[in-house]
């Protein structure tokens, strides 16, 4: 079909080009090839190279703000623990000192009832050891004056009277240990 | 202008110029009565003038989109990207690598546009003619890509090295050179450039005839012929509607391989080995 359609006109071979055919074709090919490549390409690479560098520059920059993010982070977290751990040593050395303080007030308190039990057993002693003199010395009077009385003989050199008296409270005591610690008490 | 839109009858005007009878169509289609400087070299026909238009057209579109590209783009600028980017991302790097493609990008980019948008006026109603439907154009095309290739590769490696590079294949048999020899000078020399014209303009040819061929024959069958033969006419305009599609698809996919094929000559010119 298509072979007989260009067969029927038979003037105009279509392979040949006509000299008006190529000159169009020339001149429009080359007003196509200024318009790109002068005007064109240069517009669409700088428009590509500016926006890959803006792409670039973001990222750059996203990248930064992340990284700053970060160590904000990383730096509160750290302070974070170290404030917990600071708090947590504080309350151990409170305790702690809590512990030592009270017992060091036992031992305070244990110590001072050990001194003032001390002290009282001296005291008693002491008044003991008092009540005893007197005791004796009176009771040496006492029982000095009635042998004096009984036996008629006056003691009254007073070196053989004290060695009679200690005789006879040393008898008294061999006698009746008892008496006599019931005796001292109740003084 | 008042030419164009005051004679888109010519297509149609073929076939229901005489209600008598089926007109087919015919190759004078593309070649139509001169209207400006009949006889010389710059004798503007119909088809003439309908090229001119699209390279209008596309300048005007392209000085546009340049005039005004910013860095975040328009709708307008963003499609024309897309495209740009088809060109040269797709077909140029793709075939040549990023520095070959730097170099002959203008020539790329020209080719698939212009190729685009001449072929691409068939198929606007009252232009109806592909512009490059006769062969001037595919052929100025063809031979500014055969003059480049060669042109690359003698620049890359000298006179010799490039005809040896070209015509002798490495790791072939010395006895085989006889016959391969000559084989790669014709494909090289003679039959790349002519394959590359015909293949763009017969299919843009073609591809008119036809579709005139489907709306003559339709026009025909339900305006002139026998009340039998109307609903044959239904199956014509429903061809015709299908070729219109697939027109569509060929304008497209010629200005692709157009390109693509430059590009695949220049770097088998100037590729280091094959």
């Amino acid at each position: 079909m298509t072979l007989d359609i260009i067969a029927a006109e038979g003037e105009s071979n279509p392979l040949l080009p006509a000299t008006y055919d190529i000159v169009w074709s020339a001149l429009c090919l080359i007003v196509v090839f200024v318009v790109v490549w002068k005007f064109v390409l240069p517009a669409f690479n700088k428009t590509l190279d500016e926006r890959s560098e803006r792409i670039q520059g973001g990222i750059e920059k996203a990248e930064r703000i992340q990284a700053e993010a970060d160590s904000a982070l990383a730096e509160y977290q750290k302070q974070l623990a170290d404030g917990r751990a600071e708090a947590a040593r504080l309350r151990a050395e409170a305790q702690e000192e809590g512990a030592q303080i009270i017992a060091e007030m036992k031992q305070q308190a244990t110590e001072e009832a050990e001194r003032i039990a001390a002290q009282a057993k001296v005291q008693i002693e002491a008044e003991r050891q008092a009540a005893m003199v007197s005791l004796r010395a009176e009771v040496g009077g006492l029982a000095t004056d009635l042998a004096s009385r009984i036996v008629g003989e006056s003691l009254s050199d007073d070196g053989r009277a004290a060695g009679v008296v200690d005789r006879f409270i040393a008898d008294l005591e061999a006698s009746a240990p008892a008496q006599t610690s019931v005796a001292s008490k109740e003084v | 202008m008042g030419i164009l839109t005051a004679a888109p009858g010519t297509l149609l005007a073929s076939a229901s110029h005489d209600e008598g009878g089926f007109h087919a169509p015919s190759m004078a289609e593309f070649f139509p009565p001169a209207v400006l400087f009949e006889g010389t070299a710059f004798e503007l026909n119909r088809v003439m003038l309908i090229r001119i238009l699209a390279v209008v057209v596309l300048v005007v579109l392209l000085a546009l989109w340049a005039k005004r590209m910013k860095l975040i783009p328009s709708r307008f600028q963003s499609s024309m990207e897309m495209v740009m980017e088809f060109v040269t991302v797709g077909i140029a790097e793709n075939t040549m690598g990023k520095t070959n493609a730097k170099k002959y990008m203008p020539l790329i980019v020209t080719l698939f546009f212009l190729v685009l948008f001449t072929n691409i006026t068939k198929l606007i109603p009252f232009l109806n003619m592909p512009g490059t439907g006769v062969i001037g154009l595919p052929l100025v095309l063809a031979l500014v890509v055969y003059v480049t290739y060669h042109w690359a590769g003698v620049r890359e490696k000298g006179v010799g090295g490039y005809l040896k590079s070209a015509l002798i294949l490495p790791g072939v048999p010395p006895v085989m050179h006889v016959l391969l020899i000559p084989i790669e000078f014709l494909t090289k020399f003679v039959i790349q450039p002519f394959t590359l014209t015909l293949r763009l303009f017969a299919n843009m040819m073609v591809g008119h005839l036809l579709l005139v061929l489907c709306f003559s024959a339709t026009s025909f069958l339900l305006f002139s012929a026998d009340f039998a033969l109307k609903p044959l006419g239904l199956v014509t305009i429903a061809g015709g509607f299908f070729v219109y599609l697939l027109e569509i698809l060929i304008c497209v996919l010629q200005a692709y391989i157009f390109a693509l094929l430059a590009c695949v000559y220049i770097d088998s010119a100037v590729a280091e080995e094959h």
